[in-house]
């Protein structure tokens, strides 16, 4: 018997070695093999907490470990290599995301055009038959310019150009160029992309500037004296630039006209009338002439009149013709509400 | 709404006395309140200042129009009348044409006015004169300018245009969407 004992002594020493895999618990935990997560939602036992924290702790944890290894060992498993294996199902956890998703690239200017134009990429042939050359020559890429140092042996120098100029530099600087035009375009895109705010490039010489940049650096120079060139003279029909970043560009300009001035509006209104309409007025000749026209008309009409006149009426009033009565003097009744017209009727 | 700048107070008197030239100072100068010319989006309208003061409470997107709108300015800073401004410019204007009953309806169609559709006009206007077009029953169209001076247009003969279209009150309903 003691020998029974002593097995049974022995066996339930080695149950207690190890923990049992069933677990109770009174809400059931929240599990997410996929992502190998276990959420317990049970709440603390507030004195088992307060008395012995850690033993509490870690046999809690326990147990929900216990859950999780028993639901992985409800998938299918298999044997690779003398380990069992078991291949999880896709998380069902959604975790926040550290950065913003990233979208689209922004497209480059051309890309922005040739998509609002529809324009569409053709794609060219690798290889293309050169005529002159009899052979088929690579269209870029490698060995193109091999091909076409073969082909343009030769340079013609044009007619209006100096004979002594070298025609092969020359194209080496216009692909130059093009190659640092392409460069400054693509900083641009990237600066576009960024939307970095970029220094606005300055004056650029007359060769390069357009007019509207003349105009805003024709403006700027002009207002960049002590008082902001306020008395700096203006040329008769010179404009000043506007649009977009010139008030910005003046050292000392208000951005916004200020609501405030020191004359009021009314005033001030009145003298930019007065002085607009007190400009000398301009010698129109046509007009001039129709004047005297118009003068030289009455004239003659006032001598036509009067000659007939003469008869009867030696006061001789020009070419009124007395309407209606004829008023006589001394008998007739003043109206006094009505005003005596005063001169010629006008239309 | 803001203040016209200098440059363009300028451009609009200007303007304005062209049509209508030294009573220009009447719209200023008025006895029944304060008026003044405010531009907003590049409009420039005519308001009373109590009407002005209304309108400060509204943002600068929610408004639309204040007041009268008298035209707008391009992007060459240049004015350009809208019919809207007739109201003030057809009481004051010193010189007139005067279009026949026939031609009436061609003229509100955005037609200029050919020497056979005149039927007045004021003496001693200069070629590229303001004018403001009226039937013949005194009823304001709208307003062009003189392509002839009024001299020239005795001599003219019946097809060649007298008067230029400028605006009409045809406007109302063509350009009914741009107009305010």
């Amino acid at each position: 018997m003691d020998v029974v004992k002593e097995v049974l002594a022995k066996h339930q020493k080695e149950l207690d070695k190890y923990k049992p895999i069933t677990v109770d618990k009174h809400l059931e935990c929240r599990l997410d093999v996929g992502t190998l997560l276990i959420t317990d939602p049970n709440d603390f036992d507030d004195r088992e907490l307060r008395d012995n924290k850690e033993e509490y702790l870690t046999a809690l944890t326990r147990e929900n470990t216990q859950l999780l290894v028993n639901a992985i060992w409800e998938l299918p498993t298999e044997r690779v290599d003398e380990s069992i294996v078991a291949k999880l199902p896709e998380p069902t956890t959604v975790l926040p995301r550290l950065r913003k998703v990233p979208g689209p690239r922004p497209l480059t200017k051309w890309e922005k055009f040739a998509k609002e134009k529809g324009i569409t990429k053709k794609k060219k042939e690798k290889k293309t038959y050169d005529e002159t050359m009899d052979k088929w020559v690579p269209t870029y890429g490698f060995k193109r310019a091999e091909a076409e140092k073969a082909k343009d042996w030769v340079l013609e120098v044009p007619q209006n150009v100096d004979p002594n100029t070298d025609m092969f530099q020359k194209k080496i600087d216009l692909r130059n160029e093009k190659v640092a035009k392409n460069e400054i375009q693509r900083m641009k895109n990237i600066v576009r992309a960024k939307k970095i705010d970029m220094p606005r490039s300055g004056y650029l010489g007359p060769e390069a500037a357009s007019s509207s940049q003349l105009l805003t650096a024709v403006t700027v120079a002009k207002s960049s004296t002590a008082s902001v060139g306020k008395f700096q003279n203006k040329l008769p029909k010179e404009k000043e630039a506007r649009g977009l970043g010139v008030k910005e560009l003046i050292p000392g300009g208000k951005r916004k006209q200020s609501h405030i001035s020191q004359q009021p509006e009314k005033e001030a209104n009145l003298d930019l009338i007065k002085s607009v309409l007190n400009k000398k007025p301009k010698l129109d000749v046509e007009k001039a002439i129709s004047l005297q026209k118009r003068d030289d008309r009455l004239a003659r009409e006032a001598e036509g009149a009067d000659q007939p006149a003469k008869k009867g009426k030696p006061k001789g009033k020009g070419s009124r013709k007395a309407v209606g009565k004829k008023p006589k003097g001394n008998r007739g009744q003043r109206a006094p509400g009505k005003k005596a017209q005063a001169g010629r009727k006008r239309r | 709404m803001k203040r016209l700048t200098d440059e363009r107070a300028k451009i609009l008197f200007e303007k304005l006395s062209k049509y209508i030239g030294t009573n220009v100072k009447q719209l200023i100068d008025r006895p029944d309140g304060t008026y003044c010319f405010r531009e907003h989006k590049d409009r420039v309208y005519y308001v009373s200042e109590r009407i002005l003061k209304l309108s400060e409470c509204f943002g600068y997107k929610q408004l639309v129009c204040v007041g009268t709108c008298f035209g707008k300015f391009s992007k060459t800073n240049k004015l350009k009348f809208h019919i809207t401004a007739l109201y003030y410019l057809a009481p004051y204007a010193q010189y007139k044409v005067w279009v026949k009953p026939s031609f009436e309806q061609q003229f509100l169609y955005g037609n200029h006015i050919p020497k056979s559709g005149l039927g007045r006009i004021t003496e001693n206007a200069g070629q590229y004169q303001g004018v403001v077009v009226y039937s013949m029953n005194d009823l304001p169209l709208g307003f062009g300018v003189l392509a002839r001076s009024t001299t020239d247009c005795k001599t003219a003969d019946p097809l060649t245009t007298v008067c230029f279209h400028q605006s009409d009150i045809g406007e109302y309903i063509r350009a009914e969407d741009t107009l305010f």
